[in-house]
């Protein structure tokens, strides 16, 4: 710690190039930490989905509805809890591009199947009172500025009303929370029975199931076992355990975390050439300087020190500033301003930050730092 | 250092650089002996040497062939590590141009050989304090070396070299960018720091009037020692 | 004129002056010069997956066709249409005949489950039906492996892209989808168009295995002109036995892609700016140390009577240099790397796979090649400027 006013003073000397470097350093970092949000946003939240859910839908493609009968054979079996049905709505509120999630449901056995969407008892009782009721994520809510009491009118783009027309209305009763930080709260759940009795075409099909089991660890067999159920009927089965599902899902857009690896790769190459050139520039410069601290007694490993304190003091300030900013960034909203359900900074990769900070500061300052300590004093001051 | 014979031992000393295909021979056979407290002046015209028999001695250095010790013990083939030690604790070294870091106040500079010792930050600093005093720039810690004249900045270098306490002071060409009256007062300096705190003092210089100040002079030319300067 | 003419010729002694001294610097510069090299990298990189989605579907729509769908559904998968409304739609003015009658083909979408190559997860393939007129609507479709499927039987073709990206899909292999099992019997190729990702099925037989009845999802007409669109727009949606939006095939595919090349494009935009950023911060550095380890030269000649002016371009000139250097590699090493690569990712719109393959046009890396200079020209102008006002007397004694 003595040497840190050296190390200190020595950064000072170009503050102008200093300030520079940790500026490349600090951008690094904000990217950095703005892919790893996008990676969690396009891995849908894996890592969030309740490990005695499983997921049940159609073998052939989860397009193809599921009869409603299905429910109650399924209840029968052995070790399943509690089955709750959905269907994929897919309408449109005001135009496309506002694109958001919204599923009938039977609201009892929906709620107790996902507890980590928390409702008020009188938001609860609302939504089981009112036929066109639905309850949205405060996410969504606060994107559309919804509050209680709001009609909402949607176009379908599947389902037409029985009546013709394509628009369904609904009143929103709740706006649920999220139990953790990585719960999504961007959907808009609505009644089952509403639905079905106004839907114009489908009648007696649903789109998928969640089932919960007693014991996740017989996921494997029950899947197996309701899968049999079905199999040679008009409509298979492919039930798998809730994550393997979203996994299975977010694989459909491609190899998404080798691209942002790849980026980030030559994100990294970039500012370590740029940190690496200040380090060297900084090393040459001063040759006399290092010499004369070898002169008075510093050993090569002590200048070999200084310049990699240096290099690491650099990369410190710059990785600091850079997570800190990306996690500001982050924690202020998603780009598309809250469309993604799933937008946060993930503690494993801030560390693995911390991590890459100290690596960069490594990297850059390594080779000029070997170099400082390999001087030869005589032919230094002689320069 | 203890013990009766010479502070310097050097003997035999062979120092050869290659230029290209040429062979240089710069130390050839050298012998010398200092003994403590002297205060020697080594003098000589350019290339004769000088610089490197000094770098020798300072450890900065190493020789082709011969030995060099200094307070009895052989630095010629100490492992760097321990050459660099051993400089931080037994010589004292003053450059032409100061070598003083840009970036450090005064005090910081002559603080510098002290981040190598196990000393608290109080100790280093009643030293720092002390060494400033003794080169009469108490009053000037705080100023970084472009605040300071040439003759200023020597002091502080002469500061650095003796904080440490070491009985041995090399000094190259310690006047050579200064005035007149600059090099007088380094000059004092210098003898003071011989007579009144028993430092024992090689001096490297061209210049006469430097080399007046010392107790005795010694004349290096083609690689070799004499008490009389070449013809 | 005379003034212009020496005022140049001072510009190229300095900037040679300049460029003399630059293998002194060479690490600087190089770090400068791959700094750059590596935003445009991966900015055409990113850019060249947009491309090669817009091209897909680019080469998929043909300027005289349109689609047909129902009113409120924004793709094929959603949409519906009984067999009645598809033979209107056939009949409507403006679309044009062929030996066969006229040339509206009427196709059923769906998408079924099949593993990815890569992943080993489910990923939804479209698989559409088709009638006898398809082959003249989409005219590019041609079987290049195998046989055509044989019509009234559980036979189907599958797009090379599909083929390649997705398991089961090999010659001989069979599929079972609805109430029927399905062999593949040949592999198509549609002009690197989107249906390359697609089975081909028999729309009957699907139907059946669906238990469609007689329904289709759209209709793709050939018009006689892409003038007459106009006229075949007015007469669907004014019938009332219809319900149904009609777009160019044009219209429907770039609005298909909006959504994934528009989400691309911004991510690409946002990473290659930040990193660029980040490269001009380094550029900056090498620049104003190129500067201060020159400072003698200029101010030399400065004092010799050379004017601000040439100084500063040369800086700039020398930076320009750099950065078009950092463009040119970094653009070269993405058309080598990636510009052909093959894959497949999911398309929001059409909720099924679209496979395609990465394109690093001409325009892209002049785009890359801009977006260097601009690096570049950021990178050298405060240094520039700084090298313009550098105190002559002052620098002149400068160690």
């Amino acid at each position: 710690m003595k040497f840190a006013p050296l190390v200190w003073a020595n950064l000072r000397r170009k503050k102008l190039r200093t300030l520079l470097t940790i500026l490349s350093i600090l951008v690094a970092f904000v990217l950095y930490g703005y892919l790893s949000a996008i990676r969690v946003a396009f891995n849908q939240g894996v890592e969030f989905a309740g490990l005695d859910r499983l997921v049940v839908r159609h073998k052939v493609s989860l397009i193809q509805p599921l009869p409603e009968s299905y429910k109650a054979r399924m209840e029968a079996v052995d070790g399943v809890e509690l089955v709750a049905l959905a269907t994929w709505f897919g309408g449109v509120y005001q135009r496309p591009t506002n694109f958001f999630a919204q599923m009938p449901v039977e609201p009892e056995p929906f709620l107790e199947m996902f507890p980590e969407y928390r409702l008020s008892p009188e938001e609860r009782r609302a939504w089981a009172e009112t036929r066109t009721g639905a309850i949205v994520g405060e996410k969504l809510a606060s994107r559309f500025g919804w509050e209680i009491g709001d009609r909402i009118p949607l176009q379908a783009s599947i389902w037409p009303n029985k009546d013709g027309s394509d628009t369904w209305e609904f009143d929103i009763v709740g706006i649920y929370e999220g139990a953790e930080k990585g719960t999504d709260t961007t959907q808009f759940f609505f009644r089952h029975d509403y639905f079905h009795e106004s839907r114009g075409v489908g009648s007696g099909l649903v789109g998928w199931y969640w089932l919960r089991v007693a014991d996740p660890d017989r996921s494997a067999q029950i899947a197996a076992r309701i899968d049999g159920m079905f199999a040679n009927s008009s409509a298979e089965t492919k039930t798998e355990p809730e994550n393997a599902f979203i996994q299975g899902f977010a694989n459909q857009v491609g190899n998404v975390g080798a691209i942002l690896t790849g980026i980030l790769a030559a994100v990294f190459f970039t500012i370590l050439l740029v940190a690496g050139n200040t380090m060297a520039q900084a090393v040459r410069e001063r040759t006399a300087e290092l010499a004369a601290l070898k002169a008075i007694g510093f050993t090569a490993r002590g200048v070999l020190g200084l310049v990699l304190g240096e290099s690491l003091l650099l990369a410190a300030t710059g990785g600091a500033l850079g997570l800190s900013l990306a996690w500001w960034l982050i924690s202020r909203g998603d780009p598309t301003n809250g469309a993604l359900p799933f937008f946060f900074f993930p503690a494993d990769d801030l560390l693995l930050g911390v991590a890459l900070v100290l690596f960069v500061g490594l990297a850059a300052g390594i080779l000029p730092a070997l170099q400082a300590g390999r001087l030869a004093i005589a032919d230094a001051l002689r320069r | 250092m203890s013990g009766d014979g010479p502070l310097v031992d050097v003997r035999s000393l062979e120092k050869r650089f290659q230029r290209g295909a040429e062979e240089i021979r710069v130390l050839d056979g050298l012998d010398l002996e200092v003994p403590p407290g002297d205060f020697l002046a080594l003098m000589g015209p350019s290339g004769s040497g000088k610089s490197t028999l000094l770098n020798l001695i300072g450890g900065l250095d190493r020789p082709t062939a011969g030995r060099v010790s200094v307070g009895g013990r052989r630095i010629d083939q100490m492992p760097d590590r321990r050459l660099a030690a051993w400089r931080a604790r037994h010589v004292g070294l003053v450059f032409q141009f100061y070598n003083l870091l840009p970036v450090l106040t005064a005090e910081r500079n002559v603080e510098l050989p002290l981040l190598l010792t196990r000393l608290s930050a109080k100790e280093r600093a009643r030293r720092v304090a002390t060494a400033l005093d003794v080169v009469g720039l108490a009053d000037r810690q705080g100023h970084y070396p472009r605040q300071l004249s040439g003759g200023e900045q020597q002091r502080v270098g002469i500061a650095r070299a003796i904080v440490t306490d070491p009985t041995l002071l090399l000094c190259d060409e310690p006047t050579g960018d200064l005035d007149r009256t600059a090099s007088d007062g380094i000059l004092e300096l210098l003898g003071a720091l011989n007579r009144e705190h028993g430092k024992t003092v090689l001096m490297v210089t061209h210049d006469p009037h430097a080399a007046a100040q010392a107790r005795r002079i010694l004349h290096l030319d083609k690689g070799r020692l004499s008490t009389e300067p070449a013809p | 004129m005379r003034a212009l003419g020496n005022w140049l010729s001072q510009v190229a002694a300095v900037t040679r002056f300049a460029l003399a001294t630059l293998p002194q610097r060479k690490g600087a510069s190089a770090a400068a010069m791959l700094g750059i090299a590596g935003v445009v990298l991966v900015l055409v990189f990113v850019l060249s997956i947009a491309t090669g989605i817009l091209r897909t579907m680019e080469r998929s729509a043909a300027r005289e066709n349109a689609i047909v769908l129902r009113t409120g559904a924004t793709s094929e998968m959603m949409s519906g249409l009984s067999g009645e409304q598809a033979d209107l739609v056939a009949e409507a003015p403006g679309v044009a005949r062929g030996e066969k009658g006229p040339l509206a083909s009427a196709e059923l979408f769906v998408i079924i489950d099949l593993p990815k190559r890569t992943t080993g997860t489910d990923a939804n393939v479209p698989l559409r039906g088709v009638v006898t007129t398809t082959f003249e609507v989409h005219p590019a479709v041609r079987v290049v492996e195998g046989r055509m499927f044989r019509w009234g039987l559980a036979e189907v073709v599958v797009g090379v892209g599909a083929a390649r990206e997705f398991q089961g899909l090999d010659l001989g292999a069979t599929l079972d989808v609805g109430e029927a099992r399905w062999t593949v019997v040949g592999l198509f190729e549609a002009a690197g168009g989107v249906a390359e990702s697609e089975i081909w099925a028999d729309a009957a037989v699907l139907q059946a295995a669906y238990n469609r009845g007689d329904s289709y999802q759209a209709v793709y007409a050939t018009l006689t002109s892409p003038e007459a669109f106009g006229e075949f727009r007015d007469a669907l949606t004014a019938d009332p036995r219809l319900n149904v939006k009609v777009q160019r095939q044009t219209e429907y595919y770039a609005e298909q892609s909006a959504l994934l090349t528009g989400i691309i494009t911004g991510l690409g935009t946002i990473v290659a700016g930040l990193m660029g950023l980040g490269a001009v911060f380094g550029a900056l550095n090498t620049m104003y140390s190129a500067v201060s380890a020159r400072t003698r030269e200029i101010a030399t000649l400065r004092a010799l009577g050379f004017s601000s002016g040439p100084v500063v371009l040369s800086v700039l000139i020398e930076s320009m240099l750099l950065a078009a250097a950092g463009g040119l590699a970094g653009g070269g090493l993405a058309y080598l790397l990636f510009d052909g690569f093959r894959t497949a990712t999911i398309n929001w719109s059409s909720f099924s796979q679209i496979t395609f393959a990465f394109t690093v046009t001409p325009g892209l890396l002049v785009q890359g090649l801009v977006w260097a200079l601009v690096m570049g020209l950021i990178g050298g102008l405060p240094p520039a400027i700084r090298a313009a006002r550098l105190p002559i007397a002052a620098a002149l004694r400068e160690g």
